[in-house]
């Protein structure tokens, strides 16, 4: 069996877990932390697709990926901090 | 490489994406149910890359970073901006529900039974592969001279609509930096002349 297959399988197992996660999630971190690891599952989830259709420049686009995951996260934390995402006062 | 491709392409079948689907239906049901919106802005990020990556696992990858960029990444960020002007809990419904799962129940069927009537998926003789991409695939080389496809065909066989968006574009962001620059300028004079 290719290893990517492998690979595969368990991008797609980590990622029920992720959602898993979100969906019972009590806590707002606990969520946050499950959007987080969906975003660099996203990221895995192209890497290796990439290999396994034998394109591995689809590196570069999972790059990318990770980017756009770090400025919806910088939201989500700023704004669980805050309560808005304009002024630096903390919320009571 | 394309036997690599072949390969993996014939053990996987379309498995990735139907699993993704099935993940991407499991969520869209869950954020209806949910009251919290500040949850439900977070898991339509889950739901904004989950379809990224099944649009990248159907070769749309442009379109699949699209949907990344608007989804994850600014919607997440808008919705939360807004999210913090209004309160962040849906209040309960007063009456009933049921038209509105009824209207909606009704919109998907007939949008999947519009479906019915389309080529296959990745159908070579679908129409879409038949007009024109050939002409582009086989003679654009020669007639434009740019070795990518999609380059010649936004730059030239479409140039004028190429530039139709540019200046939209252009226009918009002139628009946003007169907005929120002269705001700026102008508290910057007004506090100069306090001083």
């Amino acid at each position: 069996m290719n290893v990517f297959v492998v690979g595969m399988i368990g991008v797609l197992t980590t990622m029920l877990l992720a959602l898993t996660r979100a969906f019972m999630g009590p806590t707002v971190f606990d969520r946050v932390l499950a959007a987080n690891m969906f975003g660099t599952k996203t990221v895995l989830l192209i890497a290796v697709s990439g290999f396994l259709t034998g394109r591995p420049e689809w590196l570069d686009l999972a790059l990318l990926y990770a980017l756009m995951n770090f400025i919806g996260m910088i939201a989500l934390l700023r704004f669980s901090k805050f309560q808005n995402l304009a002024s630096d006062e903390q919320a009571k | 490489m394309t036997g690599d491709r072949v390969m993996g392409e014939s053990i996987m079948g379309p498995t990735v994406e139907i699993v993704l689907f099935v993940f991407m239906i499991g969520l869209a049901f869950y954020i209806a149910s949910l009251r919290s919106l500040f949850a439900a802005a977070m898991l339509f990020g889950i739901f904004s890359l989950l379809s990224a990556g099944a649009l990248t696992m159907m070769d749309a990858v442009d379109v699949a970073f699209t949907e990344a960029a608007v989804g994850a990444g600014i919607s997440t960020v808008l919705i939360l901006g807004a999210l913090g002007l209004t309160t962040s809990v849906e209040t309960r419904p007063i009456h009933h529900r049921f038209t509105a799962k009824l209207v909606v129940t009704a919109t998907g069927l007939m949008l999947a039974y519009g479906t019915l009537d389309m080529p296959a998926y990745g159908d070579p003789d679908a129409p879409i592969n038949k007009h024109v991409a050939p002409h582009y695939l086989y003679d654009s080389e020669t007639e434009i001279g740019i070795p990518n496809v999609v380059t010649s065909v936004l730059a030239s066989y479409r140039g004028y609509d190429t530039y139709g968006e540019t200046t939209v574009v252009l226009t918009a962001a002139v628009g946003a930096i007169l907005l929120l620059g002269g705001g700026v300028a102008r508290r910057r004079r007004e506090t100069g002349s306090s001083e």
